[in-house]
């Protein structure tokens, strides 16, 4: 078992000694969650209103009151004429303009009801969605407000937003950044250190040796093991503390699923070392192979349920897809151990098969 | 028993290139052998096949009287293997690269220390230098010294010479007989013709097939032709119009001169000398030279 020990703790050399590395692999969560969480954000923030009225109305103030009031709108400018819109929305000074109709405070109480339109730059399609919903719903909050009770509630869609209730786009992108750094760090530094000592020559030296492949390979994951540890706990405390994200299930339940897709994603390494002798086609090949798809057709940037039914199938065979599900719904939806069981069946069986095929396919000789 | 025993073997690789086609030989036991041929000859597939690395298409190679197909994992246990190219961690210190390598191999540096210690000691102000920053000599001092730290029955030196200075090659070499003098049979492959003579046997290899195995001396004394050297200021002219002359059968470069073999004993070198001196070269000296492995090997080579 020594021999075992000092390939670890010159494995652990490899990367202490690799600063650059090192900093990629320890800063890289870091960097990936604060870009996701606040720049790549899909939250409604600072939102630019125009507003089209006719008339001065004491509603229509009561109501931009309001909007201006809240953290997502700032009213902006009273627009002259329709004409100006396009203008303002191509200039990119206005994301949005509301037009309310004449008299709109007399018609509030009308049976017919007043007239308002909320016209939004939609070619962002999921953020006009999402201005104006928030809009509509201060609006439909100051209706309430003024007839408490009355008859006209119905009219306004009531729109609950469950588990994520302020619609904050870093509780959707926390899993999905987890099982996209895990699978990076784990896959393609893994593949990378095992394809370098096949580049090197080294490997030759270790075959002809007592050594067993095995040992080779166990000794080559220890590390990455550890650093994707130290990851899964960064981007935990990054989430919880920076991000505001709670984890609203069970924290062992989270951590055990977590250290399955870690396996999985250190087979899947070790499968493409199999497969390549080179440093840079190893990279390309984990980065294509399995970045891209995880970002893409996991449910990280995409909902899975709206993309099409041939791009599902073949979702169902990606393990972040898997991992991404449970985690989701063990830290947002704070749901029990019992509703991802599924999840962590298959990824438990697809960490056994991957593990079965790379070891069969670790070769014992050169060729 | 023979220590290394290499029977019949042929390998091909995809795409049709062979790269060994029948390759017989055996080694005695604390014997230095050597495969002597220029890159692309096939030393070192015959290396890794030796070395439990690769998988011959045909024939048999026994290590240790061990076969290297079925047994290959004891093999791996007592040979030691020094590639090609440098195969160290260039990352580690010397010591830690050495250290490593003593582990995989199941023993300390302590114990097997006076096998390595008299190149360890040159390399020991060094030690806690990264093996990336030696110089190519000391890299492969370093190499010998992981590969046999284990103190391994064979050892296989795939070019263990190549791009070192001259005065570490002699060096080299001279460690390769202290080791052999400890009972460790070594086969050491070299492109460099003048290492041969250090050698016990030696194989002359070209594409893949031996042409002659023999003590150095014995292929020397095969040589029956006689055997001329010309120099000359114009080297690359010389050449050329030597070939012309009628009489010479095979001319090639051999360092700073040409060696020449001349078809029958009607040889006159000073006939050779004037026309040379009528066709404008200077400085030029030709003499009768005794044949070196080379020459043998430039011979077997063109038959």
């Amino acid at each position: 078992m020594r021999e075992f020990w000092v390939f670890v703790r010159k494995e652990f050399y490899h990367i202490l000694r690799d600063r650059r590395t090192m900093m990629i692999l320890l800063i890289m969560p870091v960097v990936m969650i604060i870009l996701f969480g606040f720049a790549l954000t899909t939250e409604v923030r600072n939102v630019n209103i125009g507003v089209l009225t006719s008339e001065p109305d004491h509603a229509v103030e009561q109501i931009l009151n309001r909007l201006d009031a809240s953290e997502y709108f700032t009213v902006k400018e009273r627009l002259d004429s329709p004409d100006d819109i396009d203008r303002k929305f191509r200039g990119r000074e206005l994301d949005m303009v509301i037009a309310f109709g004449d008299h709109f405070s007399e018609k509030v109480f009308d049976p017919e009801g007043a007239a308002m339109q909320l016209v939004v730059d939609a070619t962002n399609a999921s953020m006009a969605q999402s201005y104006t919903a928030y809009a509509s719903a201060i609006v439909a909050q100051y209706q309430q407000d003024m007839q408490p009770g009355a008859g006209r509630k119905g009219i306004v869609p009531n729109v609950v937003l469950m588990y994520n209730p302020q619609m904050k786009s870093s509780y959707n992108f926390v899993p999905g950044i987890m099982g996209l750094t895990l699978m990076l760090i784990c896959a393609l530094m893994t593949s990378i250190a095992i394809v370098k000592e096949k580049e090197t020559g080294t490997m030759e030296v270790l075959l002809v040796s007592p050594l067993r492949p095995i040992h080779i390979i166990i000794a080559k994951m220890i590390p990455y093991f550890t650093v994707s540890c130290v990851n899964l706990l960064t981007i935990l405390l990054l989430s919880i503390f920076v991000l505001k994200v709670p984890v609203a299930g069970s924290m062992v339940a989270l951590c055990v699923v977590s250290l399955i897709y870690i396996i999985i994603a250190l087979s899947l390494g070790l499968l493409v070392s199999t497969l390549v002798d080179q440093q840079i086609i190893a990279m390309l090949f984990s980065s294509m192979l399995l970045m891209v798809p995880t970002i893409l057709l996991c449910g990280m940037i995409f909902p899975v349920e709206s993309m099409p039914e041939i791009l599902q199938y073949f979702s169902h065979l990606l393990p972040p897809k898997w991992y991404i599900m449970a985690v989701r719904k063990l830290m947002i939806a704070g749901l029990p151990v019992s509703f991802i069981w599924k999840e962590i069946v298959i990824l438990i069986v697809m960490a056994v098969l991957l593990i079965t095929i790379s070891l069969r396919k670790f070769n014992n000789r050169l060729e | 028993m023979k220590a290394v025993v290499v029977d019949t073997i042929h390998k091909s690789y995809e795409g049709g290139i062979r790269a060994l086609s029948g390759i017989s030989f055996d080694a005695d036991r604390g014997e230095l052998f050597g495969i002597i041929g220029p890159d692309g000859a096939g030393k070192t597939t015959l290396f890794r096949i030796m070395a439990t690395l690769l998988l011959a298409d045909e024939g048999t190679c026994r290590v240790d009287g061990l076969d290297v197909v079925d047994d290959y994992r004891e093999i791996r246990k007592r040979v030691g293997y020094m590639p090609g190219r440098f195969s160290l961690y260039q990352d580690l210190t010397v010591e830690e690269n050495l250290g490593f390598f003593a582990s995989v191999f199941r023993t300390t540096i302590a114990e097997n220390y006076h096998l390595v210690e008299e190149i360890y000691k040159q390399l020991e102000p060094f030690k806690r230098r990264r093996a990336g920053k030696l110089s190519g000599g000391m890299k492969q001092k370093l190499a010998l010294c992981c590969a046999l730290i284990h103190k391994p029955s064979v050892l296989f030196l795939d070019e263990p010479t190549t791009g070192v200075d001259p005065v570490s090659r002699k060096e080299f070499w001279e460690m390769l007989n202290r080791l052999q003098k400890q009972g460790i049979t070594i086969i050491v492959s070299t492109p460099y013709m003048d290492e041969a003579k250090l050698c016990d046997r030696i194989a002359l290899i070209k594409n893949g097939q031996f042409m002659s195995i023999n003590r150095p001396m014995d292929i020397i004394r095969q040589f029956d032709l006689p055997l001329y050297a010309v120099k000359g200021d114009d080297i690359f002219r010389l050449l050329h119009d030597v070939r012309e002359y009628k009489g010479v059968d095979h001319c090639y470069v051999s360092g700073e001169s040409h060696h020449f073999t001349v078809a029958d004993g009607a040889f006159d070198s000073s006939a050779l000398l004037t026309q040379l001196q009528q066709k404008g070269h200077s400085a030029v000296r030709i003499e009768r030279v005794e044949a070196n492995i080379e020459d043998c090997y430039m011979r077997l080579a063109k038959d």
